[in-house]
């Protein structure tokens, strides 16, 4: 009876995924005082990429890169619980839940990397090197935000983790624990693809960098994932740092609001180069995880 | 008054040729080819022209001549000179100076590819330049007509008038009388 | 013919000769093929609509015209509302604008980049260069006539077109898209010969495969 009920998560989270990326993006055009995207265009680029008469193939793994890409996204999602305290939103969530969603938030890049290899085009070469350098230096942090939550609370469950944060909002770890938050949120901005640290995506940038050679269903895929992944990520940060959400609606808020931390990073800062942000956040961000976890 | 200066001192030892002031930081001088060489290196050298600014060239069809053109800039003292050179056109040669200046090489490419001059040993020389495939006499040529050429290679669409812009503009505005 | 197109002899790094014919052996021998809407007639025209309202235009500006195309990035014009935006790579993009007068040089890199798009793709010739030669009338290295080498959907006259032209250009090929008469690359397929003759005849040095994809 669960599987219905995981796909139900997954259907509802690309749909608001698809519609707050849009809203974000329209929002930093407003910035720069332009209009901005129509709300729904993501579900007509999408729909467009599926319905391209031709795709041509590199190969196997330039088939299986954009699945592994999306499979990563999903797994993060239904390995985590949405919706604290909802049995029918828990997904698939087991004790050592926290270890996996680990993994999983590295899965995508790692089978991006073999699907963009295969392609054989150098600038896919360029952009995953400099993708997994910044990936890596960004997941530093966090993973150490995550062992120091998890000493914190004695347990490698995050909807244990969960729990432990209820009553109010003095209990949740931003305020328990501030270090290994804000190392975390930095590493956050580091792993959300958006300025400053988008050098490895951006469109001008070694043009485009991994997706250089994907095009129509693959390409589809990899959109998918995009707008499914930033929202599962931020699921995983909501439940172990800003107390989770019992419902919908402070699910659909706190997704939103933890977002836009980003967004409102990346209208402010230019882009960094890959060996800046690596410089970054080791110096800015690391020393906040070792803090964290030799506090608790 | 100091291009004048310069050019006096330097007339006995190189052979100077017509000297043109143009401005007074500008000026022309005529020298033979096979000097051309060592005055480049004595302007570089000894009197501050350090700047290669272009190198080009001019087809006198009716002389039978190419004039090439070497324009030098002293930086310190703000001043350009040029040194013209005429050579005969057919089976135009000259010597390359990239050994002076690593730049010339490639004026000296385009000067190969659009006016067929030579320049014996200069890197690269022989690869194309602007054009690809180029088969024609080089269109920088005045012998090269450049309307007939489009006229065989790309089709026209019919419908195009073309009209002499100065009469269309008068009766445009003043009509007919 | 690049010299290392040719069909040659090449001994490997453990010493053994073996034979390398590039041509054949990095690339596909395939033509382009027509597509057919393989959809009942109301998906294909759902797609449609979709394509209409998503077009990707590749970054390859060929001419001058191409300063025409950045102001429509910017906050004055914004062609993202319309559900326009650019594509660094071929692969991605739907729309080719040949932006101004184009050398028989650049018309190969264009025709390189034309064959990499996934079908359907668009072209759209503007400025009056691509219609008539322009002020390239009796240029030695500038094409006159786009629709000789490539199929063009919709040309946008002017000399420049200003950025208002092109949204309205635009606006006037997704009318095209959605009624389905935008059917270049299927054109293309079919008189794929005609195409190959008439490049073929411009372009001297025809140092490529006969299909670039």
């Amino acid at each position: 009876m669960k599987i219905p009920w995981a796909l139900l998560t997954l259907f509802i989270v690309i749909n608001y995924g698809l519609l707050m990326t849009a809203l974000v993006q329209k929002i930093g055009a407003r910035v720069g005082r332009r209009h901005g995207i129509p709300i729904w265009q993501n579900y007509i680029d999408l729909l467009k990429n599926y319905g391209l008469r031709t795709s041509i193939t590199h190969g196997v793994m330039f088939y299986l890169g954009p699945v592994f890409r999306l499979s990563g996204g999903v797994g993060l999602l239904l390995f985590v619980p949405s919706i604290y305290g909802s049995e029918m939103f828990s997904n698939f969530s087991f004790a050592g839940d926290l270890i996996l969603a680990l993994y999983f938030v590295f899965f995508g890049t790692l089978g991006m990397a073999l699907g963009a290899a295969e392609s054989g085009h150098p600038y896919a070469a360029i952009g995953i090197t400099r993708g997994l350098s910044q990936m890596t230096a960004a997941e530093l942090p966090f993973a150490l935000a995550v062992f120091a939550v998890a000493l914190q609370y004695q347990t490698l469950s995050v909807t244990d983790i969960v729990a432990a944060q209820q009553g109010s909002i003095l209990n949740w770890t931003l305020f328990t624990n501030p270090f290994a938050v804000a190392a975390a949120m930095l590493s956050f901005l580091g792993s959300m693809m958006r300025p400053p640290f988008d050098v490895v995506l951006a469109p001008q940038e070694v043009p485009i960098g991994p997706p250089t050679e994907y095009h129509s269903s693959f390409l589809a895929l990899m959109q998918t994932n995009r707008v499914l992944f930033p929202v599962a990520k931020i699921v995983i940060y909501m439940n172990l740092f800003f107390g989770g959400a019992a419902n919908w609606p402070v699910f659909f808020l706190k997704v939103f609001l933890i977002y836009m931390v980003s967004a409102f990073v990346g209208v402010v800062f230019p882009r960094f180069r890959v060996e800046q942000s690596i410089r970054w956040f080791l110096i800015w961000a690391v020393p906040l995880g070792i803090i964290a976890v030799v506090r608790v | 008054m100091v291009m004048q200066a310069l050019y006096d001192t330097l007339k006995p030892r190189f052979l100077l040729g017509e000297f043109t002031k143009q401005r007074d930081d500008l000026a022309f001088i005529t020298v033979e080819a096979v000097r051309l060489h060592a005055l480049l290196r004595h302007l570089r050298d000894q009197e501050g022209f350090t700047h290669l600014v272009l190198l080009t060239a001019v087809d006198w069809l009716e002389d039978g001549q190419f004039q090439l053109t070497y324009l030098l800039n002293n930086r310190a003292k703000r001043q350009d000179v040029g040194l013209r050179v005429l050579i005969a056109r057919d089976n135009a040669t000259m010597e390359s100076i990239h050994d002076l200046w690593a730049a010339a090489a490639t004026y000296q490419r385009e000067l190969r590819e659009m006016f067929g001059i030579d320049f014996p040993d200069s890197p690269r020389l022989h690869e194309d330049f602007i054009l690809e495939g180029w088969q024609d006499i080089p269109p920088y040529r005045r012998d090269f007509d450049t309307l007939k050429y489009a006229q065989e290679n790309y089709r026209d669409r019919p419908g195009r008038e073309t009209r002499d812009p100065a009469q269309h503009m008068k009766q445009q505005l003043y009509g007919e009388d | 013919m690049k010299e290392e197109l040719l069909k040659r002899m090449v001994k490997g790094p453990d010493g053994v000769e073996f034979e390398v014919e590039p041509l054949r052996d990095y690339y596909c021998e395939a033509g382009p093929t027509v597509q057919t809407p393989a959809y009942t007639a109301i998906i294909e025209k759902l797609f449609n609509w979709a394509r209409s309202e998503s077009i990707w235009i590749l970054g390859f500006g060929t001419g001058c015209g191409a300063i025409e195309m950045r102001p429509l990035m910017t906050p004055r014009f914004d062609a993202y509302r319309y559900g326009i935006q650019w594509r660094p790579t071929p692969r991605q993009a739907n729309l080719f604008v040949i932006s101004g007068y184009l050398s028989t040089k650049t018309l190969k890199r264009v025709i390189r980049s034309y064959e990499q798009m996934q079908s359907p793709k668009y072209v759209v010739g503007l400025g009056s260069c691509t219609i008539n030669g322009g002020m390239y009338w009796d240029s030695y290295n500038t094409i006159k006539r786009l629709d000789d080498y490539l199929p063009v959907d919709l040309y946008i006259a002017g000399c420049m077109p200003r950025p208002e032209a092109l949204l309205a250009g635009f606006e006037d090929l997704k009318k095209l898209i959605r009624a389905g008469k935008a059917e270049g690359a299927n054109q293309y397929a079919e008189n794929f010969e005609w195409y190959k003759a008439n490049q073929k005849s411009v372009i001297h040095d025809w140092d490529m495969p006969d299909y670039n994809w």
